[in-house]
């Protein structure tokens, strides 16, 4: 097991900048997600970690070595394909013995070692079927076996769960994380899903047009955005811009928010305040005043009833604000109706304009 | 109802009259190989006469053999070199890759006659000269493209992320190609080898051109026996051909419909 720390690695295709100047350290024994929409480089990145591909320029460590020059096959990765790319010409057993015996293992160890990783995808008895006779969450599962079979210094997996329906995701996501701690390997997965980069992960970076946006835990990324783009693909968030006024905004109508978290910044500025939708309590009155909350009033124009909670759109001087009220089975607000809209500074991230 | 019926009945006429075209003339050959008539006469009586002075016919027999060591060597030189190009053209980008693969087609379409005579003039004007040796570089020529065409065709469906997964496990290039890529082309591999060593065994025209008098291939042979008079050796030595054929046509038939399985 090692860590992975790529430093300044950029990588062009043409005129396109796929990576650019690419820094990140991801620990021993980690689970990182990176995180971005397509064609924001994640991809690229994840090949270049694996060595199918190599860097322009910049660094790329595995164990304190330096590999950005050595090909994939002598890098001691495992990976798993979005597709699962298992040899359709061999056995599930004869596919995850492949990467022991390419390297000339004896027989009697690959069989052991080969039963010992069916074993934890807990497969145990499918060593003899053909790819095409399994689902896609057991193909999933053999891949995963022959990645970690040869117990390489870092796994990375390609949107692994993509091709996956949803409750099988859920189930292989819960299955994955169980399989990564009992082994204990560092693990880089690549997602376009949120949700999956949320709960699956121990650090996340998010990535836009070949740059890293921004990396950490899932809670201070979704806490504590530093862009726009952070804040709104990481979750949802209302977004609001002004000039500052060193500890929050002030509106283009006058209106002050207040901002608890986020960054420090000269008043003056242009700058915006994400609050996330599940933050905003949600009234018909103005209720008891509260020196310190930020208050806006508004009309709600659209209510979505998803059982455990309603999202309400409630429109407040020309944008549409989101806010996500949990079924308490009180406090059910018509479309039209007028209302008050509350949260408290600190749940208002201060971001610079970008 | 009827419609339909009449519709389903005039479908299967209109197979059966198909198939009546294409094989009525090689049964009456094949069964008139086995009468005692050289003359096509009838009432048939069942002979094997004709097999029989086949066997002695030691001319025949050598352009067979001819005939059969030319189209196995030309088999193994064009699923080497074919499926290694195929290979080539799939994995790797380079200068004028399209134009090369462009080129490839024209000699299917360029016809025997024409590309006999320009082989011909090309041997002679290098040095190479007529003989079995220049009839086998003939058939390699003229069966390569086969083999390409119908091995590209099946790495058209070849995976590219099951050779990266090969090499990320450890296997080096030649580990990769022998354990993954070769069993997935291997029904293309063997369709297209059996278009070699049927494009070189039914090989008149060229061969025609580079053959000398002595040294020559069976249709060659048989071209000229019939020129000086026809007998039903004849029938009987093209029997045993079309049997020889029309096995190894089902068998590509059989693993070109694999190769289209995924």
């Amino acid at each position: 097991m090692a860590g992975v720390q790529v430093s300044d690695v950029s990588r062009s295709f043409g005129a396109h900048k796929a990576l650019d100047n690419v820094s990140i350290d991801f620990a021993d024994g980690g689970f990182y997600a990176l995180l971005g929409p397509s064609g924001s480089g994640k991809t690229t990145l994840l090949r270049q970690i694996a060595g199918f591909d190599f860097p322009d320029s910049g660094r790329i460590t595995i164990g304190g070595e330096s590999v950005e020059r050595v090909p994939v096959e002598k890098r001691r990765i495992g990976m798993v394909f979005q597709n699962y790319a298992l040899f359709p010409n061999m056995s599930v057993a004869d596919n995850v013995a492949f990467g022991l015996s390419v390297r000339g293992e004896a027989r009697a160890i690959i069989a052991t070692e080969v039963q010992r990783a069916l074993d934890l995808v807990q497969l145990g008895k499918l060593g003899g079927r053909r790819p095409h006779q399994l689902s896609g969450g057991q193909r999933q599962r053999v891949a995963l076996a022959r990645a970690i079979v040869t117990k390489p210094r870092v796994l990375l997996l390609d949107e692994p769960l993509g091709a996956l329906d949803k409750a099988l995701r859920v189930d292989m996501q819960i299955e994955l994380k169980r399989i990564q701690r009992e082994i204990g390997i560092t693990t880089i997965f690549v997602t376009h899903d949120q949700e999956e980069a949320l709960t699956m992960s121990d650090r996340i970076g998010i990535l836009r047009d070949g740059r890293l946006v921004q990396e950490g835990p899932p809670e201070e990324i979704y806490d504590r955005p530093k862009s726009e783009f952070a804040a709104t693909f990481l979750g949802d968030a209302n977004i609001f811009r002004g000039d500052t006024t060193g500890d929050g905004i002030r509106l283009p109508d006058g209106t002050a928010i207040a901002a608890g978290a986020g960054a420090k910044l000269a008043a003056g500025a242009k700058a915006s305040c994400a609050v996330r939708p599940e933050r905003i309590r949600i009234a018909t009155d103005a209720g008891a005043p509260d020196g310190t909350a930020n208050m806006l009033k508004g009309q709600v124009s659209k209510r979505i009833f998803a059982g455990n909670n309603s999202t309400y759109f409630v429109e407040r001087g020309g944008q549409t604000l989101k806010v996500i009220v949990q079924n308490t089975g009180v406090d059910r607000l018509a479309e039209g109706q007028d209302v008050v809209l509350r949260w408290s500074p600190e749940s208002t991230v201060l971001i610079a304009a970008g | 109802m009827t419609t339909t019926r009449i519709l389903e009945g005039l479908g299967r006429l209109y197979i059966w009259l198909l198939l009546a075209f294409l094989y009525l003339p090689i049964i009456i050959m094949a069964l008139m190989s086995f009468n005692v008539s050289p003359f096509y006469q009838l009432p048939f009586e069942w002979t094997t006469e004709w097999y029989a002075s086949l066997w002695q016919n030691d001319q025949l027999i050598a352009a067979t053999w001819n005939s059969v060591e030319i189209a196995i060597i030309t088999t193994i030189i064009c699923v080497v070199l074919g499926s290694a190009a195929s290979l080539a053209l799939y994995r790797y980008e380079f200068r004028g890759k399209k134009f090369l693969q462009a080129l490839l087609f024209p000699p299917i379409a360029i016809p025997w006659l024409i590309t006999g005579t320009a082989m011909l003039i090309f041997f002679f004007g290098v040095g190479i000269g007529r003989g079995l040796h220049a009839i086998l570089l003939g058939h390699v020529a003229l069966a390569l493209p086969y083999v390409i065409v119908v091995v590209s065709a099946r790495l058209q469906t070849f995976a590219p992320e099951l050779e990266e997964a090969a090499r990320s496990l450890g296997a080096n290039q030649w580990q990769v190609t022998r354990r993954v890529t070769l069993p997935w082309i291997m029904p293309g591999v063997i369709a297209g080898g059996l278009f070699a060593f049927a494009v070189s065994f039914d090989q008149f025209v060229v061969s025609y051109f580079l053959a000398t008098p002595g040294q020559t291939t069976l249709p060659v042979e048989i071209y000229a026996a019939i020129r000086k008079g026809f007998t039903p050796e004849i029938n009987a030595v093209s029997t045993i051909i079309i049997v020889v054929s029309m096995a190894l046509m089902l068998l590509t038939a059989r693993f070109f419909k694999f190769g289209g399985e995924k």
